[in-house]
């Protein structure tokens, strides 16, 4: 199963760190989808684009988590060589990530 | 209880205009609001206005007051916009001349000015730059503006002062919504939670169309109706800051605890710790709750004192951005396209193209994810594809000569190719350095349809 079936996700930057949510569409998933989307996974599957640190922020109260990757967008917005400079559509491949 | 509507009618300074000119007319409003500054848009701005003094504002300015004003005839909404840009009171000087040309006998346009620090710079050399860890010295291009996001301060005073519209340069894009909440309800400026609480609101609307179900389709998993139609968004507000968020019967979108879950946390690094000039928000402890078809009740923001320091943006000539682009089709595209980065490759070293970096993509297999990623997703054949390559260089000429290359691909290039296109970048970037507080003087100039004369005043303090 894909993390499309139980979470949506916008993604937003702020120079160049890519900031991506993931948001469990039903409650009762939100701790399968902490336990499976973690840190570590995220660095891992974005490893050729995300060069920095990556955090992770749990806000409970909305079944959502939010992940802060740092040194995401080719030296920022303004000065990146990428097509989608903002990194808009990375929350979309996140989505794809196999959670079992 | 005492309530207040406010209405978004920009997410960007391209956005729309008939959205907003809906809500004016039909949301039975007191305020609009239009955030149209992006990070680099008051550097570009700077640049016009060095050309022309009574330039520096928003492009779409007239475009937009052409219509807001002929809507504010009938509706007596206020409105509040970061149009002004790198130049506030040219705007307002404008927008005055406008508002007599369609008759207006009384109204009141207000200029915040002080954002702007670019003539002071100099003292800030040895700050640290947040982007690069160095220092504001070793930044190496021509700076070209300065500003600092400054608060609420200058649009309570106008409000404070019966402005009808306010035309600030760089504010806080929430700071848009606070001010008239702050100026409404009386909140004080040391009750942090309330300025979290109204943070929040400013942090929903600034976007307009991003909370009322646009940047959110996916077809399958999330469908919004009439994208085409999209309608803006509205929030309903009392004087404990929380509220309903909602958008115009008769228009698209949708506004459901879905959307609003994405807006609240669009940008947003630590939920518990949103830096703005006017407080610490914490959107940590936020309840979203649905309360019936296209309203969304919002409540739990808090926040605490804020750092003391206004973020300033400094923007500088950074780079050129030399591109080209050609397609290759048929079954054999993707060999095509290989062979032709290849050639380019060669090109390149050949003519002695010096670059900073450069990047080749290959639209349509992996150009959003690279390899890694891409492989994961791709499935079956790829029959077309459009080849794309990039350089950072130092010069106008440099950067030409990385199109032109692909461009000569026509001729000299794998069979097939169509296409090409090439264009170059004049790249302003940003520095951010944070400045006390105390080194801003704000203050706000008044213009009105009945008194030729101007006036300028300083704003009486509002803080402590």
């Amino acid at each position: 199963m894909k993390l499309k079936e139980k979470a949506h996700s916008r993604t937003g930057d702020k120079g160049n760190i890519s900031i991506i949510s993931v948001i469990a569409y039903h409650d009762e998933d939100y701790a399968f989808i902490k336990e499976k989307v973690t840190e570590e996974r995220v660095k891992e599957y974005f490893k050729e684009i995300v060069h920095g640190n990556i955090t992770r922020y749990e806000i409970e109260s909305i079944s959502a988590l939010n992940f802060v990757m740092e040194d995401a967008l080719g030296g920022g917005i303004t000065r990146s060589l990428a097509m989608d400079m903002h990194g808009k559509s990375l929350g979309s491949a996140l989505l794809e990530m196999e959670i079992g | 209880m005492k309530q207040i509507r406010i209405g978004s009618g920009a997410g960007y300074g391209g956005d729309r205009i008939e959205p907003a000119i809906d809500l004016i007319e039909r949301g039975n409003l007191d305020y609009i609001i239009f955030e149209c500054l992006a990070e680099r848009t008051i550097s570009l701005a700077q640049k016009a206005k060095q050309k022309n003094p009574e330039l520096g504002y928003n492009e779409l300015f007239e475009y937009r007051f052409d219509k807001i004003l002929d809507a504010l005839k009938d509706h007596k909404v206020k409105v509040i916009t970061n149009m002004g840009a790198a130049n506030p009171e040219s705007a307002a000087v404008r927008c005055l001349e406008m508002a007599k040309e369609k008759g207006f006998e009384k109204l009141k346009i207000a200029y915040v000015k002080g954002d702007d620090i670019g003539d002071r710079l100099g003292d800030y050399l040895d700050y640290p730059v947040l982007e690069t860890g160095g220092s504001l010295s070793e930044i190496q291009g021509e700076i070209l503006s300065a500003n600092g996001y400054i608060g609420i301060q200058g649009i309570v005073d106008a409000l404070r002062n019966g402005a009808d519209i306010i035309i600030t340069g760089r504010v806080a894009d929430p700071s848009l919504a606070l001010g008239p909440l702050v100026y409404e309800f009386g909140w004080s400026m040391e009750d942090y939670d309330k300025l979290g609480k109204g943070t929040w609101i400013g942090h929903l609307l600034e976007c307009a169309g991003q909370v009322t179900g646009g940047y959110f389709a996916d077809p399958g998993y999330k469908d919004v109706p009439e994208l085409w139609n999209l309608g803006f968004p509205m929030i309903e507000v009392d004087e404990t800051g929380n509220g309903i968020i909602t958008k115009l019967p008769g228009t698209g979108g949708m506004v459901t605890s879905e959307t609003v879950k994405e807006q609240t946390l669009y940008e947003i690094q630590d939920p518990e710790n949103y830096f703005t000039p006017d407080v610490i928000a914490d959107f940590s402890k936020v309840k979203i709750e649905e309360a019936g078809k296209d309203r969304v009740r919002i409540s739990g923001a808090s926040g605490k004192a804020p750092t003391g320091n206004y973020k300033t943006s400094v923007g500088y000539h950074d780079c050129y951005i030399g591109e080209g682009q050609i397609s290759y089709g048929g079954g054999n595209a993707v060999a095509k396209a290989q062979l032709a980065k290849e050639i380019l490759e060669k090109r390149f070293e050949k003519i002695g193209l010096v670059y900073d970096e450069i990047r080749f993509d290959f639209i349509g297999m992996n150009s959003l994810y690279g390899d890694s990623i891409s492989k994961q997703l791709n499935s079956g054949n790829i029959a077309e594809v459009r080849l794309r390559v990039v350089a950072r260089v130092k010069t106008i000429a440099e950067a030409e000569l990385v199109g032109n290359e692909v461009e000569a691909l026509y001729t000299n290039g794998p069979s097939g190719g169509g296409g090409a296109t090439k264009n170059i970048k004049d790249i302003v970037s940003i520095a951010s350095i944070f400045i006390p507080v105390e080194d801003f003087t704000i203050s706000v100039g008044y213009l009105e349809a009945d008194n030729k004369n101007k006036q300028e005043s300083q704003p009486s303090p509002i803080y402590g």
